[in-house]
């Protein structure tokens, strides 16, 4: 793909198998490496058996999809061995207990290391020492140190023991000894980076991102793939002082979320799709009271239920229309764990701003992947703006909550300041919260309350950038993403280029409200536009269309649950522009080659 | 947040800016009479309590208080109170609701909200009855009562609040009838004093829909448990008074556990102030600290 070092291993097995502690480490001897990586896991909602696929790809650069090619598998069951070693690409290796596992067929140059996991271990009892013989096999034929190794099991086991980390060591020993005698080596070692990375999940970017925010208060329901969020804050709280509170639902999340707001504390909630509906009316009601709160919805394979453990973009219009009513909402989506670290901190400060609920729409894609990040990037003191609060006391006459201003936005007292004393409540209100049905339902002043809130998002645009083309100016085709599908496009426009092909893309990230002005022009400028999103009915393509009136030239469109590679927005853009072969309806569906 | 130089208040300076619109004669007038007074004797200020409620009639009540409040969607009020009370545990919380908002939308919530023993004070104006949307079946609805939604007769058993309270943890637990204004003051005081979750739920007679449970109905059977013997530490005795209707009806304390500590008090981070009012940003030693462990 890119000229340089490019590498990408998996390790599958059923789920008990220990697939996370061999994944960890070697991700974390990469990032001390100064490499990058991108860790993609396939896995089902089960805490045992089922097939487990954790594919790793590391590079000297950024990495922005986890790729379509696999160097190195290692098999921890028949199972891996059947589905997957013929995906491993001629010059790469497929590791395994040859004691119980037979090989399967691969495709020419592919080596077959078969480990004598028996003999290595001594007929060791614990079956997961095995999977510490086969990352020193798989080190050795990275051609990395055995030092390196060393040092990484003894982070990894450290806290149960100095037995633990020896016999880990040796087994390790075992087998990099045994593949340095039997295997060949890739050639090329593994490359170093300039200085040490970290790695972090979406979800903990998520999390990190409110943290660094200022969030004081945070409320979930466990439900995947959003949970991680709930686990990052839980483990923190206590040292970063804030609130922490698991709640009987997702009704209860989204009001306990929507008290603390109003009480004055930056508070964030976490779900999926499911929960999310729940919280639906709470949503309505933040934005009638004028409270900012942020919700996230890390989306997964629906309707309902669904698959948990699997990806979609599929919440789009779930999410627009979440709530009765006509009101304003900010929606986001952002495109990596990085930028979702960067977005809940300026979603906050907009938020504030405008006294309204947003909504952070993720997928499983960013948030239960892996990434690389340069520790620099993150900033854990960002700038913090509050919007308009009144923090001083007052002499309690004439406070209007609700007051009418030019730019809609009303200075908000937070509850114990004396003077401010008022209520904040979810019927039609006047400016000093009276209902309006109190007297009569007063047309003049709910149109002005209705008029006042839209009124609040009318300068969105000019405190956030709309988004641009990346790429060649002079491309015969742009591709249009929203959210997680950015590194993935940005992936298949290397590959098209390769095939002569001339390629940009654009990524948008805020969805409401949307640069209808600013895509519109851009698109109207594009010789052909191509649609690529992780869902069935185009669900972005309609709402572009719906706000700017734009048609397009075609789609990519994948919704079986596992993401995009880039070879399946490639040779969607290929079928597309050549004989629309694979093309039906104007729609391009890849087909999924990794059963997972 | 207690002010020493503030002045000691009257039960009028805590009427809100509107006089309530309630039918003449409801229930609702009886406990709003009672909270304005029970604050005023506890000197608390307007601004150092909060007030939340759900929908129905029973829920416009914070708009006739001076105090800060919320008026959330209809059931949710516990869930926005518990998230006010973690976010500032020195605001005095009240919840305030009807028998619909509290014993049956909003029931999941009740039950937690008891159970995780928050520090507020719960006031249901039961009316055994739905006001707002004039006049259906509510889950306080005696079996048999007819209502618009049972034109035949209501087939199903009502909740007992009292007993399901304790059951699900509740620390205290009362019954009022806004009928007794100078008994209600009395309980309302003690259930914002008790430091948990406290319950009092208000016979509070809907003139206008409820003809079974009305004033009269009331004051023929109520006994106040203050004037028979009752022990509020026995949660069995109480229960069993609790099961008493047709012959009499007890209101009182029915229930206290002093000994449990509310939750929002066992939280360590509220030993650095209340989040609401803390500086948001992290120090830079807490963002320092969190990167290096990324490493
Ligand atoms: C989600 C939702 N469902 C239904 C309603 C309609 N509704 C408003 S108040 C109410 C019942 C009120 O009964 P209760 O809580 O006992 O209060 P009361 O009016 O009797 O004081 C209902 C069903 C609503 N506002 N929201
Ligand atoms: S309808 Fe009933 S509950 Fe509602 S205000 Fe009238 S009397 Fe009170
Ligand atoms: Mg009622």
């Amino acid at each position: 793909m890119s000229n340089g070092y490019d590498f990408a291993f998996a390790i599958g097995g059923a789920a008990g198998q220990g697939i996370a502690t061999p994944g960890n480490i070697l991700a974390r001897i990469f990032v001390r490496r100064g490499l990058h990586l991108h860790a993609y896991n396939a896995y089902q909602s089960i805490i045992r058996g089922g097939h487990i696929f954790l594919t790793i790809r590391v590079k000297p650069e950024r990495v922005d999809s986890h790729g379509d090619d696999l160097n190195l598998i290692l098999c921890l069951n028949q199972d891996t061995m059947d589905r997957h070693a013929r995906h491993v690409t001629p010059g790469g290796a497929v590791i395994f207990n040859s004691d119980s596992i037979t090989p399967a067929e691969v495709q020419e140059g592919v080596q077959l290391c078969g480990l004598p996991i028996k003999d290595l271990t001594e007929d060791n009892r614990n079956k997961l020492v095995q999977n510490t013989v086969a990352l020193g096999v798989m080190l050795n034929l990275l051609g990395v140190e055995f030092g390196v190794l060393e040092s990484a099991l003894g982070d990894q086991f450290k806290r149960k023991g100095q037995d633990v980390v020896d016999e880990n060591v040796k087994m390790a020993k075992a087998g990099y000894d045994y593949a340095k005698e039997q295997f060949k080596d890739f050639g090329e070692p593994l490359p170093e980076g300039d200085k040490p990375l970290a790695v972090w999940t979406g979800n903990d970017a998520l999390a990190m991102g409110g943290a660094a925010a200022g969030v004081k208060f945070y409320t979930a329901y466990p439900m995947s793939p959003s949970t991680g969020v709930l686990h990052w804050m839980a483990k923190n709280a206590r040292e970063l002082d804030i609130m922490v509170r698991q709640i009987e639902d997702e009704i209860g999340v989204a009001n306990v979320a929507i008290g603390a707001a109003q009480t004055g504390a930056r508070s964030m909630c976490a779900t999926s799709g499911g929960g999310f509906a729940l919280m639906t009316e709470a949503f309505g009601s933040a934005a009638m009271m004028e409270i900012p709160v942020v919700f996230i919805n890390v989306q997964r394979a629906g309707p309902s239920t669904g698959v948990p453990t699997k990806t979609e973009q599929g919440d789009l219009w779930q999410a627009l229309g979440a709530s009765q009513g006509d009101f304003e909402r900010i929606i986001v989506a952002p495109k990596d764990a990085l930028d979702a670290f960067n977005t809940v901190v300026e979603v906050f400060n907009l938020t504030d701003h405008y006294q309204c609920p947003s909504l952070v729409l993720t997928d499983l894609l960013i948030s239960e992947g892996t990434f690389s990040v340069e520790p620099d990037a993150i900033n854990m003191q960002p700038e913090i703006d509050r919007g308009e609060l009144i923090t001083e006391p007052g002499d309690g006459t004439d406070y209007k909550r609700y007051l009418i201003t030019e730019s809609g936005i009303s200075p908000r007292a937070i509850p114990g300041l004396p003077g401010y004393a008022h209520v904040a409540p979810t019927d039609e209100h006047d400016e000093d919260s009276v209902l309006i049905s109190d007297e009569y339902t007063n047309p003049h002043k709910r149109r002005n309350m209705v008029e006042k809130r839209a009124r609040k998002l009318k300068t969105f645009h000019d405190k956030v950038a709309a988004p641009a083309i990346e790429g060649p100016a002079d491309a015969e085709v742009t591709l249009v993403g929203w959210g997680s599908t950015e590194g993935v496009i940005r992936d298949a426009r290397e590959l098209l280029a390769e095939s002569g092909i001339k390629a940009n893309q654009l990524a948008v990230k805020w969805l409401v409200p949307f640069h209808a002005d600013a895509i519109t022009e851009i698109l109207s400028k594009a010789k052909k536009v191509l649609i690529v999103e992780n869902n069935y009915s185009g669900q972005f393509y309609r709402y572009l269309r719906s706000e700017t009136g734009i048609s397009v030239d075609g789609h990519i469109r994948k919704y079986d649950g596992e993401p995009f590679q880039p070879h399946h927005v490639a040779d969607g853009v290929m079928d597309q522009l050549g004989d629309k072969k694979v093309t039906r309806d104007g729609v391009f569906v890849p087909f999924q080659e990794i059963m997972v | 947040m207690a002010t020493t130089t503030a002045p000691q208040l009257k039960a009028k300076d805590f009427k809100g800016k509107v006089d309530p619109d309630w039918c003449p004669g409801c229930g609702d007038f009886g406990l709003l009479n009672s909270v304005q007074k029970a604050l005023a004797e506890l000197g608390r200020q307007p601004h150092e309590v909060m007030c939340i409620s759900g929908i129905g009639c029973s829920s416009n009540f914070p708009g006739y208080l001076s105090t800060y409040g919320m008026h959330t969607l209809h059931g949710r009020s516990l869930a926005v109170a518990t998230g006010v009370k973690f976010a500032n545990n020195e605001l005095t919380v009240l919840v305030t609701g009807g028998d619909g908002d509290g014993y049956g939308i909003g029931g999941n919530h009740f039950a937690h909200t008891a159970r995780r023993n928050v520090d507020l004070t719960y006031l249901v104006m039961n009316n055994q009855i739905y006001g707002l949307t004039t006049g259906q079946q509510s889950p306080a609805s005696r079996t048999g009562m007819k209502t618009k939604s049972t034109p035949f007769g209501n087939l199903e058993r009502p909740v007992n609040p009292v007993t399901t309270a304790i059951m699900n943890g509740a620390t205290f637990v009362a019954r009022g009838f806004s009928g007794h204004g100078k008994h209600l003051v009395s309980i309302v005081k003690q259930a914002i004093e008790h430091k948990g979750f406290s319950l009092v739920d208000v016979f509070s007679p809907c003139v206008t829909f409820n003809h079974d449970n009305t004033y009269d109905f009331f004051r023929e059977r109520i006994e106040k448990l203050e004037e028979v013997e009752h022990d509020t530490s026995d949660w069995k005795g109480a229960c069993e008074k609790a099961m008493h209707w047709d012959d009499k009806i007890y209101t009182g304390v029915y229930f206290q556990d002093k000994d449990t500590p509310a939750l929002n008090e066992q939280e360590p981070v509220v030993e650095h102030g209340p989040r609401a009012l803390a500086e948001p940003a992290l120090t830079s030693e807490q963002g320092d600290r969190i990167l290096k462990r990324m490493m």
